[in-house]
């Protein structure tokens, strides 16, 4: 049996695969960060934020949805990758409402850390200031629909871990919004609970633990100091190793 | 001794705190007003804008005055910078884009507690509000933007130093931040 490994190129540097892995998975595997929002590698990989856009033989593709194969030659860290995910990343800026000096999860939200690490200065474009709710009917749990960047990270993890299914995506095109199944569609009418699987994924504040506020400081949490290719996403972090919700 | 660089700043819609982290810069003012020459400022209560090298905004667009003052801001300064959450993308000002301005008002002067006297105030000496905040962006043309609520002392003195030695703006990752 030929012992020969499948390899391609990300960046000049050759990285193992295995058999059924997408570029995402080998690079994660290999240390190598490729940023991105949607995945979670406990999930079935979404596609959607492509913010993992990477050039691959002169097309570009979402590296968590496209299989790695023998050969490939990978541009994950050129400035027009870069440009490209910036883009992106200030179109989720303005089409929602992110006032980062007031939301709890600053400092350890991974829309924050992936623009900082874009070097994003400013949102670029004109801001759709869009009229969103905040639904604070769970006594554990807020949404706060401004801050949701329709990754389904909730909607996966709700309907593949808890077996809940509480979220889904609504709507077309612009209007497309998270929905809660419940006959209000309230959360504190759905069978939603604080330790489901949906609780702990979002990577922005749109989905809130309650009553933490800011017992991790600003300035002492996650991203503060050390950008999320060193320090990784907080949703996949240990508890007490900036793993929490608060970067704590 | 070659002419020192001119420098305006204001604050539009903004908490004046990104004008007291640029004081947070301690003695290393000392330095800079060896370097720059300070023309309308909170700093000099000049009231009119003169031709100047660089501009800095603080806050964003909330009335008519802030029109008006970031449109010759942008008449004199060679090179015009957004300081801060608020100007570079609207800042907590920006909220009440989330409600209509005669909600605010009514909230403000009418309807909210420990409200006497209700009316909603509307001298002609007071600017009016615009339907919406807007970051500065929006309005002129701005070159640089520097975020944080506020940027923080060192982001200020990084950003301004390289400025003026004309370098490329390099700030350190800890100095990039949007809280």
């Amino acid at each position: 049996m030929s012992e020969e490994k499948n390899t391609f190129m990300l960046d000049g540097v050759a990285v193992e695969f295995n058999e059924g892995d997408t570029i995402m998975d080998a690079a994660l595997r290999a240390g190598a960060y490729i940023p991105h929002l949607c995945h979670n590698p406990e999930f079935t990989p979404h596609g959607s934020c492509r913010v993992c856009v990477v050039g691959v033989n002169g097309r570009q593709v979402s590296a968590c949805t496209q299989p790695a194969a023998t050969g490939l030659d990978v541009d994950n860290g050129s400035g027009d990758i870069t440009d490209e995910r910036r883009r992106l990343l200030q179109m989720l800026f303005v089409e929602g409402n992110h006032v980062c000096p007031g939301c709890e999860k600053s400092g350890a939200c991974q829309l924050q850390a992936v623009a900082y690490y874009t070097g994003m200065l400013s949102p670029h474009f004109t801001h759709f200031f869009p009229k969103r709710a905040v639904d604070a009917s769970h006594p554990d749990t807020a949404i706060d629909y401004n801050r949701c960047i329709l990754c389904e990270l909730c909607v996966r993890a709700s309907r593949d871990v808890d077996h809940k299914s509480v979220f889904s995506i609504s709507g077309r095109g612009i209007g497309t919004h998270l929905t809660i199944n419940a006959p209000g569609g309230k959360l504190g009418d759905s069978t939603f609970a604080a330790t489901d699987k949906a609780a702990q994924v979002c990577p922005v504040g749109a989905i809130l633990p309650k009553h933490r506020g800011y017992d991790q400081p600003i300035g002492e949490r996650l991203y503060d100091k050390q950008p999320i290719s060193i320090v990784g996403d907080v949703a996949t972090r240990k508890p007490g190793n900036g793993g929490d919700s608060h970067g704590g | 001794m070659a002419d020192k660089i001119r420098v305006a700043s204001a604050s539009l819609c903004g908490c004046f705190g990104c004008h007291m982290s640029l004081l947070d810069i301690d003695e290393r003012i000392l330095e800079l007003v060896q370097l720059v020459e300070f023309d309308r400022s909170p700093i000099t209560d000049i009231k009119t804008v003169g031709d100047c090298d660089i501009g800095i905004i603080e806050g964003g667009v909330a009335n008519a005055e802030n029109v008006e003052v970031l449109r010759e801001f942008r008449k004199h300064c060679k090179v015009l910078v957004a300081l801060g959450a608020c100007a570079v993308n609207g800042g907590i000002p920006a909220m009440r884009n989330s409600f209509e301005l005669k909600e605010c008002l009514e909230e403000s002067y009418i309807d909210g507690i420990g409200v006497t006297n209700p009316k909603i105030p509307n001298d002609p000496e007071i600017p009016m509000l615009l339907n919406k905040v807007h970051p500065i962006h929006e309005v002129v043309k701005i070159d640089y933007f520097l975020p944080g609520c506020p940027p923080t002392a060192d982001a200020i003195w990084t950003f301004l130093t390289e400025l003026i030695e004309g370098k490329p703006i390099s700030l350190p990752y800890e100095q990039i931040h949007y809280d």
